[in-house]
């Protein structure tokens, strides 16, 4: 189970007025603006769920995978992982210790237990065929052979990998490097799966591939996936719940029926709410 | 421990790949080698007496040092390594479970060994049948050439140490470019790229010899002729550990730190 509770995140961004003269003044002094990309984030998400995690650009999506994840630190809240405490900024954690990294253990310790593909970059290596790439990852992870065996049988023949698996990423299409991605991130078959914008740039057969083998690995082994995506067909075909964030917060936890108004389009759909919440 | 060196085994193979760069830097090296002898021997005619190494030593210093550049040179980056941080990809590394430290480490210690290693035959080979006055002569003796070894392999993971402090750099500043052009040169000029350290002024040369940069070349290149030996020799392999264990610890913690305070931008 995933709990994140009033988790917050603010980022400071630089801003300076175009021309040469306002440059050369902010060599000096610096104006930062303040934004606040989480306020008070909370939810909870089960064993097995598959959600779908949705908003504008910018809404927030990304910072809170990032969170989950344990690649950015939240600045307040708290989130746990099967009970597991992740962040707990409210906590003293962040006193002087943490320089010596007690979070960082933390976060080796956490992302054993899940797989993250980001849509719009490749943790393949780009130079060696896909199965070099894979073979690294299971020492990275210490998958035990007979496991690795397994998962890799698995996952050949249900994303069709057999073709691709000697080629160098960088000669693979961004339809077989996506399949080829996603192999990656669950060859240690973690229990929790994070796909931000998985469908992202790919032609009609390889995202039905993509959901279709989503769902059965939802289906078989009870994986949780959190999906961010702007693709509403893979909303409507993957998710069971849907989260909507807007300007930092959620706005509304539920279900694809929730929203769906007769005869619109998911796209149409998706626009009106937006619109409904102010946060285009 | 095994991932870092499944890591290493992988970067190595990846460098190894690399024929047409390692040919071009054969014959760059071997040119820009005896560039540097007919200089110095010009050096050597014109004043033999204030001449600081002999002219043999010199002469194997030059030819190690272009055979190894790869593995020596402070100005050879991991331009990947870098770039990860600049463009948000190394989110990927911090998705999985491994140190970035330990990784990048065992990554740029991979990559100088293979760029080395297919550098340095063919021009060892070459330096050895060179004429008298040119050539690359053999080893002071069998204790000093397993010194040579020894400390070879230190020059090698203290210049490594070195430049991961320049990478971490890259994690606090967005753009480490600017850091790493002024390092880069400011290493060439202290380790003795240009010129070796004997012929630097006794003063200058004192101090230099106590910083990390002489760590790096220097050490082996001297001991590999016998120009460095004795209690001399043993300070600087001391010397050797310490800034290795001293840039260690600093860019660990640095890197821990850093990894805290990381912001990947973008979608």
């Amino acid at each position: 189970m995933i709990a994140m509770e009033n988790v917050c995140k603010s980022y400071r961004i630089a801003k300076r007025n175009a021309g040469f003269l306002e440059a050369c003044k902010a060599l000096f002094h610096r104006e930062y603006e303040e934004i606040e990309a989480l306020k008070n984030i909370s939810f909870t998400i089960r064993d097995g769920e598959m959600v779908g995690y949705i908003g504008p650009n910018g809404a927030g999506k990304s910072s809170t995978i990032k969170i989950l994840s344990g690649i950015l630190t939240p600045d307040r809240g708290k989130v746990t992982i099967d009970g597991r405490v992740l962040w707990d900024m409210d906590a003293s954690a962040s006193g002087p210790g943490s320089l010596f990294g007690r979070n960082r253990y933390r976060r080796i310790d956490h992302v054993r237990q899940i797989g993250v593909v980001f849509g719009q970059r490749s943790q393949l290596w780009w130079d060696v065929p896909v199965i070099d790439s894979y073979q690294l990852l299971k020492d990275i992870y210490s998958i035990p052979e007979s496991l690795y065996r397994k998962n890799l049988d698995e996952l050949t023949e249900s994303l069709a990998l057999s073709e691709l698996l000697l080629t160098p990423t960088r000669q693979l299409s961004l339809g077989q490097r996506m399949r080829c991605e996603i192999a990656a991130s669950l060859l240690h078959s973690p229990g929790i799966l994070f796909l931000d914008e998985p469908t992202i740039g790919l032609d009609a057969v390889s995202k039905l591939a993509v959901r279709d083998f989503v769902k059965k690995l939802n289906r078989e082994h009870g994986t949780t996936v959190i999906l961010t995506t702007h693709d509403m067909q893979d909303i409507e075909a993957l998710a069971s719940r849907i989260l909507l964030i807007g300007r930092g917060r959620i706005l509304m936890d539920g279900t694809l029926e929730d929203i769906r108004r007769g005869g619109a389009t998911m796209d149409e759909t998706l626009a009106q709410l937006y619109k409904s919440y102010e946060i285009t | 421990m095994k991932k870092y060196i499944s890591y290493f085994r992988m970067w190595l193979v990846m460098g190894l790949q690399y024929r047409a760069a390692a040919f071009g830097g054969v014959i760059t090296q071997f040119f820009w080698g005896f560039m540097e002898i007919i200089a110095m021997h010009a050096f050597h005619e014109s004043n033999p007496a204030s001449y600081p190494m002999t002219m043999e030593a010199t002469c194997s210093y030059i030819w190690f040092q272009q055979a190894f550049i790869a593995m020596l040179s402070a100005r050879l980056f991991d331009g990947q390594i870098l770039e990860s941080v600049r463009s948000g990809n190394i989110a990927y590394e911090l998705c999985r479970p491994v140190h970035i430290y330990d990784l990048w480490f065992s990554r740029s210690t991979a990559s100088r060994l293979s760029g080395a290693g297919l550098r340095c035959i063919p021009i060892l080979i070459v330096a050895v049948f060179l004429p008298k006055s040119y050539r690359l002569s053999a080893p002071a003796g069998p204790v000093q050439f397993a010194f040579f070894l020894l400390t070879l392999v230190l020059a090698v993971l203290v210049s490594v140490s070195y430049i991961m402090l320049i990478y971490i750099s890259g994690l606090y500043t967005i753009s480490a470019d600017g850091f790493r052009r002024l390092c880069s040169s400011m290493m060439d000029f202290l380790t003795g790229g240009y010129i070796p350290l004997p012929f630097f002024p006794a003063k200058i040369r004192q101090v230099l010899e106590l910083l990390p940069f002489a760590s790096m070349q220097n050490v082996p290149l001297r001991i590999y002729s016998g120009d460095l030996a004795g209690t001399a020799m043993y300070r600087a392999i001391g010397l050797q550990l310490f800034w290795l264990a001293a840039m260690v610890a600093a860019g660990r913690v640095l890197c821990r730190n850093a990894e805290r305070k990381l912001m990947v931008q973008g979608g």
